[in-house]
């Protein structure tokens, strides 16, 4: 009898395998970002509550290295699966249309694959600046989070490269919030259209909360 | 009406293929695309050139032989219409037009328009089927069924394979057609015994022709012809996911 592990190998190799994946990994991710975004819009309320979540964050200790663990894990699996599938996909499609025109087909959802590298460089750059301390001159490694958030984005071309890469995100998530409902089977005509609005409004909220952040501290409202 | 066409004129499948411009100064506006095609196939063959190759049989909409890309988007610029069913009053006077066959590494060109579609027959052959005992007639009716499940049953056996889904998918995948031909069975009770069975397989046989992944991108269903809808595919996963998970290989039950 096949094990589970075998059965698991299996799914994996089947491509509606690698989409359930992705859109598991990528729930995961949205959810995880969504949330990331709310403890830092903290910074709203002053520097004294933005200071003490970081440090309840920090005190989770072992627990929180295991949260890291599980979303590397969960970025990993959604890039691996996503450019294999990718690969599989311009091999299906040897020869271009000579005229290519698009009927219905959004944007965003033609860009994942465009839209998802970027936004893992920037993933890359982000831990580095903000939490490593990298490329970041007046970095406090005292958990100043606060005084980090506001002279690192005091910065004009950081914050530029943060707005950017926050509109990237949500382009990737208009597409990718509902979609990930389908790739797992999940579609029902009288709720799809509302999970196909309700994407969008997550991904236009996740883009104006998070830029929120950097336009405050270049407008001077935080200091 | 006057037309220009660019079509994709290939000799067979190992040659490569380019366009190639054609003149029509005298088009009826009545007249289907195909028609439109068959004067240009008769000017050509009365010059003692070769005539444009491409696939039609009933010209009425429902075999599903018919199909090429026009100006990038598969059957042309009328939505839920296959190209036979196209005609030359949707188009502008002196409006240029490019032809293309249906591009998948999965539907080699045969020539010119004409793609070969075997790939969807192996598909139907691994599992699109319901298996029934011989003897005399079962009664009609004699099972019951939701009205909403035979309705939705036939808009999914609507599908008439003809690969426009696969020629509009930036991928090239075959989901649709797939989904269309588990969900009319999957619907029914008919379908039910080898549902599981069914999708594992015809899942596995679309990837083995070398078509691509659904990438949810929702072009196939806006030229489907027949306008088959994702939510077939999204039945398609779910039943595959379910199967994969689920399923129990030969001999072990123990009952
Ligand atoms: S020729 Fe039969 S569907 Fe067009």
């Amino acid at each position: 009898m096949a094990s589970t592990f075998q059965r698991t190998l299996r799914f994996y190799e089947a491509t509606i395998g690698k989409k359930a994946l992705i859109a598991v990994t990528g729930a995961i991710l949205v959810l995880y970002v969504v949330g990331h975004m709310i403890g830092n819009l903290q910074i709203y309320l002053g520097r004294e509550a933005l200071n003490a979540y970081a440090h309840k964050l920090h005190d989770l200790g072992p627990l929180l290295w295991l949260v890291r663990g599980f979303l590397l894990l969960a970025v990993v699996v959604h890039i691996v699966a996503s450019i294999q599938l990718w690969l599989m996909n311009r091999a299906a499609r040897p020869s271009r249309y000579v005229r290519q025109s698009w009927v219905k087909a959004t944007f965003a959802s033609r860009t994942m694959i465009v839209t998802g590298p970027i936004l893992a460089a920037f993933i890359v750059y982000h831990v580095l600046h903000l939490t490593v301390g990298r490329f970041h001159p007046g970095f406090n490694h005292e958990l100043d989070v606060y005084h980090n958030v506001v002279a690192g984005f005091r910065n004009v071309p950081t914050s530029v490269a943060y707005i950017v890469a926050m509109a990237l995100l949500g382009y990737h998530v208009s597409h990718g919030a509902w979609s990930m409902f389908q790739s797992a089977g999940l579609h029902h005509p009288r709720y799809m259209p509302i999970v196909q609005k309700a994407a969008v409004a997550l991904a236009i909220a996740l883009f104006v909360g998070n830029i929120s952040i950097p336009i405050s501290i270049l407008a001077g409202f935080i200091r | 009406m006057r037309i220009v066409l660019h079509i994709w004129r290939q000799k067979n499948g190992r040659s490569s293929g380019k366009m190639v411009r054609y003149e029509l100064p005298d088009i009826n506006s009545h007249m289907s695309f195909l028609e439109m095609l068959d004067v240009l196939n008769e000017r050509l063959i009365e010059k003692g050139e070769d005539p444009v190759a491409f696939d039609h049989d009933c010209r009425e909409g429902i075999c599903g032989m018919c199909g090429f890309v026009i100006n990038g988007t598969a059957h042309g610029p009328v939505r839920g219409t296959t190209v036979c069913q196209l005609h030359m009053r949707h188009f502008q006077d002196g409006e240029e037009l490019y032809l293309e066959p249906w591009r998948a590494k999965a539907f080699p060109v045969i020539k010119d328009l004409m793609v070969d579609r075997g790939a969807f027959d192996r598909i139907i052959a691994a599992g699109g089927y319901v298996s029934v005992s011989t003897g005399s007639a079962p009664d009609g009716n004699a099972i019951p069924i939701p009205k909403d499940n035979a309705e939705l049953s036939m808009d999914a056996a609507a599908c008439i394979a003809c690969g426009a889904c696969v020629a509009a998918c930036p991928n090239a995948s075959a989901a649709l057609f797939t989904a269309a031909k588990i969900s009319h069975l999957a619907l029914l009770p008919q379908g039910e015994p080898e549902r599981h069975q069914r999708s594992l397989r015809m899942v596995a046989q679309a990837n083995t022709e070398g078509f691509g992944a659904c990438s949810n991108v929702g072009e196939c269903e806006a030229v489907c012809p027949k306008k088959i809808t994702l939510e077939n595919i999204a039945r398609m996963f779910r039943d595959y996911i379910g199967a994969s998970w689920t399923r129990r290989p030969a001999g072990a039950s123990r009952g």
